[in-house]
């Protein structure tokens, strides 16, 4: 358990942190979230002593920090930076073994402990390898590993991801936060990004000119943001993920034929609607698509419209996402997308003009 | 005339040479230990170094002649006087390139070093001098060419070396004589420069040529 009591600091007139007092439990998962400045490194680095504190106490399984030997004390403590650190002049297996060899562990063990720690990362054959051989995501799981070579109980990470790009990001989230439940160690986590901050913690810190202005649960926070702050930090950040879904961009009302109907009726609505294709559906529930080509081809053979139904096309719910029907239309060479609802009744098409449009609405403002 | 010039001086030469390298090496090992370790020292300690070193490079302007007569004065005329004088110039170009290669060390690597737990020391000699070494060994070949070619001012106070030949060519304006004591010290620096150059790339060859 980690203990703040009253933690104070100043660097010449400037206070840093401002009698900041909370509790990091065992196991759990702190992401230390805020504007640039605010303090959020200048706390992390607490507590391995790497800043030192004015005055309050930080206790560790109820031990004050200050009673403990510096290295000794950073040796027990795991430590990720972001511009990863691996030292360049020693291979993966010496990077990842150099705080076991601190604490002097002999080398079998050492070997033992890279061996597993690779193996969790799948990245065995990396062992005798540079760090310059290596990716930057690489590197940085390197840099993890490193940390957690000696098995310590909590670990420091200040922005470890935010050097890396978006997807090798996501991946590497993903691992950490698989590694931490599994071996069960406490994280604190600095990042200025909101979003890394919700999908990653078991609970958030914000902190603002160096007081906590929230410590709470992700959920709580996105319902409850404690000040206007706190709430445009999570716009901003979450402005990615606006939600648009399809329903708002379809065409409603489109046409539609029973999937008994004859050829003939068919062919009269597809001529009447200057269409190509018509939407069937069976007692009122989406069967398929019939198309003007498939009518000319097999309309002489057949009655009704049932053989020639083809389930080649799209759907998705209205209540989708709008940005993956869209990214599907400007790919592929269908003219639409059927937007169904959860009874898979026919509500409407969303047609590459409706992507137009909503381009057009983006740019030019709504003027539909 | 090869066979000729080697009957008469083949010996003294070999002997030269022998001094040469002997004026070099020693001095060139003390400057170096000193210069690596005056450099960390004086990169722990910036104030410091903000002070001294302008007064080093004043230092290294000083001719090297007038230093080995002063020290040869001071000490006599022994071969000592001679390695005291080429050390301290060998330590100048060590010292510098110590100093600004540990300082150029990027601070990431100072900071994971001291973040996981290493204490001074440990973040010198496991990551600090290991990413300056490339540099410390560039100032150490530096230093040697340098004092191969000072050695020779130890003939001017009857030291011998290869400068005996150069000097007794001058005097007696005899160009084979001079080009005995040239071209075997230029062979000299060539040779010891590629040795350092070896000796600096054997550990960790693999890693500088990554980067």
């Amino acid at each position: 358990m980690i203990e703040f009591k009253n933690v104070c600091k100043s660097y010449g007139n400037t206070q840093i942190l401002k009698n900041l007092s909370f509790q990091v439990n065992d196991g759990e998962f702190i992401a230390l979230v805020g504007p640039s400045g605010c303090g959020k490194t200048t706390t992390l680095k607490t507590i391995n002593r790497l800043n030192e504190i004015d005055s309050g106490q930080i206790l560790i399984d109820n031990v004050d920090i200050q009673t403990r030997d510096k290295t000794e004390l950073r040796r027990s403590i795991g430590y990720v930076i972001q511009q990863i650190g691996l030292f360049p002049n020693m291979t993966v297996e010496q990077n990842i073994c150099v705080v076991p060899k601190l604490l002097k562990f002999d080398r079998a063990r050492c070997r033992q402990i890279t061996k597993e720690l690779l193996k969790m990362l799948d990245m065995e054959e990396y062992a005798g390898r540079y760090p310059s051989e290596l990716s930057g995501g690489q590197q940085q799981r390197v840099g993890v590993l490193r940390a957690l070579a000696a098995s310590p109980e909590i670990i420091l990470m200040d922005e470890p991801f935010s050097a890396l790009d978006p997807q090798t990001r996501t991946l590497l989230q993903d691992e950490v936060k698989n590694i931490q439940k599994k071996l069960g160690v406490t994280i604190m986590f600095v990042t200025h990004d909101m979003d890394e901050a919700l999908k990653l913690a078991d609970r958030i810190i914000f902190l603002d000119g160096g007081e906590i202005v929230q410590m709470d649960t992700p959920e709580q926070i996105l319902l409850h943001p404690a000040t206007e702050r706190v709430k445009i930090f999570l716009g901003k950040q979450l402005k990615v993920e606006d939600h648009h879904p399809v329903s708002q961009f379809m065409k409603r009302n489109p046409v539609t034929m029973d999937i008994h109907k004859g050829i003939l009726e068919c062919a009269e609505r597809i001529a009447r609607g200057n269409v190509d294709s018509l939407i069937v559906t069976r007692d009122g529930k989406y069967a398929g698509t019939v198309t003007l080509a498939d009518m000319r081809k097999y309309g002489h053979d057949i009655r009704t419209i049932e053989p020639i139904t083809r389930q080649n096309l799209r759907t998705v719910n209205a209540k989708d996402d709008a940005k993956e029907c869209f990214d599907h239309l400007l790919e592929s060479p269908d003219g639409y997308v059927v937007v169904l609802n959860d009874e898979s009744e026919v509500l409407g098409i969303v047609t590459k003009t409706s992507v137009a449009k909503s381009v057009a609405a983006e740019l030019w403002g709504d003027h539909r | 005339m090869i066979a000729e010039l080697l009957n008469t001086y083949g010996q003294s030469l070999m002997q030269a040479v022998l001094l040469h390298l002997e004026y070099t090496i020693v001095s060139v090992a003390a400057g170096s230990v000193i210069g690596v370790l005056l450099g960390i020292l004086l990169s722990r300690f910036q104030i410091l170094s903000r002070k001294i070193m302008p007064l080093l490079s004043i230092l290294q302007t000083i001719p090297g002649i007038a230093f080995i007569g002063v020290l040869f004065i001071l000490i006599g005329m022994y071969r000592i006087s001679v390695i005291a004088a080429l050390a301290v110039y060998a330590m100048f170009p060590v010292l510098k390139n110590t100093y600004t290669g540990l300082l150029e060390v990027e601070k990431q690597y100072k900071e994971a070093a001291k973040g996981i737990g290493m204490n001074q020391l440990q973040s010198l000699l496991q990551v600090e001098l290991p990413l300056a070494a490339n540099q410390i060994f560039a100032g150490i070949r530096m230093a040697a060419v340098y004092v191969v070619s000072w050695a020779t001012l130890a003939a001017m106070i009857g030291l011998g070396g290869l400068g005996d030949f150069v000097y007794q060519g001058t005097a007696s304006n005899n160009h084979v004589l001079i080009l005995i004591g040239a071209i075997p010290s230029a062979l000299l620096a060539i040779l010891l420069s590629y040795l350092i150059d070896f000796v600096g790339k054997l550990p960790g060859r693999k890693w500088r040529k990554q980067a």
